[in-house]
This record gives structure tokens, C-alpha cells and sequence, in this order.
């Protein structure tokens, strides 16, 4: 049943992905993005990660949508068709796929109980954590807890992202006002 | 290396080989694609797929959700690859929103977001700073 909704999920995975490479309005592109995103929370919830998988709901299909359909907005609405076609990247991409299959040959089973990551600090995490912190949920109490100090330096990255952000686009609005001005 | 393939091997590898498919079409859309924003959403396929990797080596068979449920006997996927995962979408939309912002200034200033129309204009641009450097050298002497 899990693997058959495995393979489900991933047929779609791929055919939207897929559909993006090849569809040329940028507003599809957007909103398949959006499936894509919703489509992995699935996966993430088939795979016991059920805060990624609301995170990844939450942020993917919702604000980077949001973000994406501003910048197509103030862009364009349409990719150029390209006048010519290259088997160059298609070379790249088949050899660094072919590279990365070839590595993933010696691990272990999808799944398997006694897998290496498995049997170092993670189970100690998950004895730990109900006399430690006394949350429930174990995701949270790492990243709040236990790792709280990683948690404050990515609150940090995501501030200097916003700065960048503000610093790139301020004053953008007043100075498509004033070439519309001199235009007229 | 020592291993054979049967169907308990296609079966626990099938996972890895399909992140693999769609990690590499992430990757063919940044590389193949002129459009900037759809460079940016290859790049968001490419960080799934591997977010997906990642969440799937923390995964034990008839395991739940890491949420304590009091029963000694649960066994519970891994927790660390979730932590590091959360922390990985945050980041993720940090820079998507920073590249989105890069693409908005770019167009400002070049009137397009197609890769190849920038390079255009890059080297007209530069062709005409030679010619004016060469009669300036021609005129001084």
C-alpha cells in the first residue's frame, strides 16, 4: 500500500516537474511549483516527517508562490522560446545522474532498522527527550531545545536575506514613477 | 563491493533512484532554461529532491511519526534528519526570495530576465567601451 503510494506520488513528482521544464508561461510555471511543493509534503508525510511536511506546505506552496507571482508581476509573463536547442546540459545532466545512482548502490535499504544513521545519537535523542525537555514531539524539541542555538543563527541568515531583499528593491516604485514621468 | 542485485535490492534502492530522476531535473532546468525565474524554480525542485533523500535515509520500516506516544514499545523514525530539514526549507526561501529580488533589479536595469539577452547586451555594451577607448588612443596620438 506505502509503496504503491510511493510510486503514485512519484509519477506525478516527476510528470510536474517535467511540465515545468517544458511549459513557457511563467504564471504555470508558478503554480506548478505549487503542486510540486504539495505533492513532496505528501511524500514527507509518507515518510514520518510530519513538520517538514507542513513546513514545507506552509513555505513552498505559499509564500514562494506569493514571491514568484510578485516577481512575474514586475518581470515578464512569458519564457522566450530558445533559437536554438543544446545537448550539452542533457550530456551533463545524464552524467551526474548516472554519478549519483552509482553512489547510492552501497547504502543501506530504504527503511532498514539497523542502517547506520539509525544507531548513533538518534535514538538517544528520542529516549532522551521525554525526561529533558517533556515535549512530546521530538522535532521540536531539538530544534528548540537541544539545538536552539542553530535555530537563532538561521533567524539570523533569514534576517541578512530580508536586508539583501529590502536593499536590492527599495525605492523600485518611485523610480518606475519618475521614468513613466520623463516618458510622458 | 559486494552485493547482489535481487528484488529486496531494487525494492530498498528504488527511493534513492527516484530522487535521483527528479534531483537531475531540477538540475537540467538551471542549466538548459534562459529564463531567470525558472532558473530559480529548477533550483527549488533540485532542493526537494534532496531534502526528500535526506528525509528518506531517517525512515524505519513500521515506524511513526517522532511525536512520544507514551507506548515503550513504538518505534520512531529518526528525528535529526526532520531538524536538519526544517532548518534547510527555511534557509531555502532566504535565497529564493534573495534571487527573486536579484531577477526584479536585473530586469530593472536590462529591461529582460532571458539569459541570453543580457549576455547580448553585456557584450554590446562592452564592444562600444573598445571602440570609444580606441579613438581616444587614436586621437592622443
Amino acid at each position: 500500500m506505502e509503496l504503491a503510494l510511493t510510486i503514485l506520488l512519484f509519477v506525478a513528482l516527476v510528470a510536474t516537474a517535467l511540465t515545468i521544464a517544458l511549459v513557457r508561461r511563467l504564471f504555470a510555471v508558478v503554480m506548478l511549483s505549487g503542486v510540486f511543493s504539495l505533492l513532496s509534503a505528501l511524500l514527507f508525510v509518507l515518510m514520518d516527517a510530519v513538520d517538514v511536511a507542513f513546513t514545507e506546505a506552509a513555505v513552498g506552496a505559499g509564500i514562494s508562490s506569493v514571491l514568484m507571482l510578485g516577481t512575474i508581476a514586475l518581470t515578464a509573463r512569458s519564457e522566450k522560446r530558445p533559437e536554438r536547442y543544446s545537448l550539452v546540459p542533457l550530456a551533463v545532466v545524464l552524467l551526474t545522474g548516472g554519478v549519483l545512482i552509482y553512489g547510492t548502490l552501497d547504502m543501506p535499504n530504504f527503511g532498514a532498522a539497523d542502517a547506520p544513521v539509525q544507531l548513533h545519537v538518534g535514538p538517544d535523542y528520542i529516549r532522551k527527550t521525554p525526561e529533558d525537555i517533556d515535549v512530546p514531539n521530538i522535532v521540536t524539541a531539538v530544534l528548540a531545545s537541544y539545538r536552539g542555538f542553530d535555530t537563532l543563527g538561521e533567524v539570523t541568515v533569514v534576517f541578512t536575506a530580508g536586508l539583501g531583499v529590502v536593499l536590492l528593491i527599495s525605492g523600485l516604485g518611485r523610480r518606475i514613477r519618475r521614468r513613466r514621468e520623463g516618458a510622458d | 563491493m559486494n552485493m547482489q542485485f535481487d528484488v529486496e535490492f531494487l525494492l530498498g534502492h528504488m527511493n534513492y533512484w527516484l530522487f535521483v530522476v527528479l534531483m537531475m531535473t531540477g538540475l537540467y532546468i538551471v542549466v538548459a532554461r534562459g529564463n531567470l525565474l525558472k532558473k530559480i524554480v529548477g533550483l527549488n525542485i533540485f532542493q526537494a529532491a534532496v531534502f526528500m533523500l535526506y528525509i528518506s535515509m531517517g525512515k524505519i520500516s513500521g515506524g511513526t511519526a517522532p511525536i512520544a506516544t507514551g507506548n515503550p514499545d513504538e518505534i520512531y523514525s529518526n528525528p535529526l534528519p526532520h531538524v536538519l530539514i526544517l532548518t534547510a526549507i527555511v534557509v531555502g526561501i532566504a535565497t529564493t526570495s534573495l534571487g527573486l529580488a536579484l531577477i526584479v533589479r536585473i530586469n530593472e536595469s536590462y529591461g529582460t530576465i532571458e539569459e541570453d539577452e543580457i549576455l547580448e547586451l553585456d557584450r554590446i555594451k562592452s564592444d562600444e567601451e573598445i571602440e570609444k577607448l580606441k579613438t581616444e588612443a587614436s586621437n592622443s596620438k
